[in-house]
């Protein structure tokens, strides 16, 4: 599946796109985002904040959304625009 | 009928008012907002530089023109948003609305610009004069004027 990252939080990990297999036992997005902060400090720095909004194939949605290996995932901080 | 761009370069406010006030003689009034960058009385901006989501924005903003249709007896719904470097002063947002009466112009308008600032995947990164920099961040306030709508079908 393809992760995508924006704003503050593609600049504290260092990257715009991560091109993964769901891992085994995750079904939803906040699941996800849990265990993307296992991956290290910066991780769990730039994810636990409690302030990150999720979007699947482009529409934004809540935490317990499922998703599957051919979904578009993206993780961002609260939007800024207008 | 729904018009939205998302680009780089500036816009021309009266070419766009031009587009939304003729072909329809139905028509009987326009609103137009207009946004720009404001800059920092107490750590003067170089520049802010607007991000997005290509794909996810369009979408968005063409969601949200949607149930503005929905909700008001709209004609026509034009929106711009610029992404880049921006230096203050510079126009970055233009929403118009089109209806045969101006309740429906202004609450559309004002209801496109309340939901975009809290849904459109837009991210502002201010550059200061004086070489620091940061990430602007969201405000509870333009929350709850989204809220607002909700309340208020």
């Amino acid at each position: 599946m393809k992760v995508l990252f924006f704003g503050s939080l593609r600049e504290q990990l260092g990257t715009s796109e991560l091109n993964t297999a769901l891992p085994d036992g995750i079904d939803t997005i906040g699941q996800l985002l849990a265990s993307l902060q296992a991956q290290g400090d910066e991780w769990k720095l730039a994810l636990g904040t409690g302030n990150v909004l999720f979007a699947v194939n482009q529409d934004m949605v809540d935490a317990d959304t499922t998703i599957s290996d051919s979904d578009e995932v993206a993780l961002f901080p609260p939007v800024t625009g207008g | 009928m729904i018009s939205i761009s998302v680009q780089e370069q500036d816009f021309d406010t009266g070419e766009e008012y031009r587009q939304l006030q003729s072909g329809n003689t139905n028509i009987g009034g326009v609103a137009i907002f207009t946004g720009q960058v404001r800059d920092l009385a107490d750590n003067p901006l170089k520049f802010m530089r607007l991000e997005h989501y290509p794909g996810m924005t369009e979408k968005s903003l063409q969601q949200t023109a949607e149930q503005a249709e929905e909700r008001w007896p709209v004609i026509d719904i034009r929106i711009i948003h610029r992404i880049g470097d921006l230096v203050p002063g510079e126009q970055i947002v233009f929403v118009g609305v089109s209806s045969a009466h101006r309740d429906a112009a202004f609450a559309a308008c004002e209801f496109i610009m309340d939901i975009l600032k809290t849904s459109a995947p837009f991210w502002k990164k201010e550059q200061h004069v004086n070489g620091s920099s940061g990430w602007v961040d969201a405000k509870s306030t333009d929350q709850q004027r989204a809220e607002r709508w909700q309340d208020n079908k």
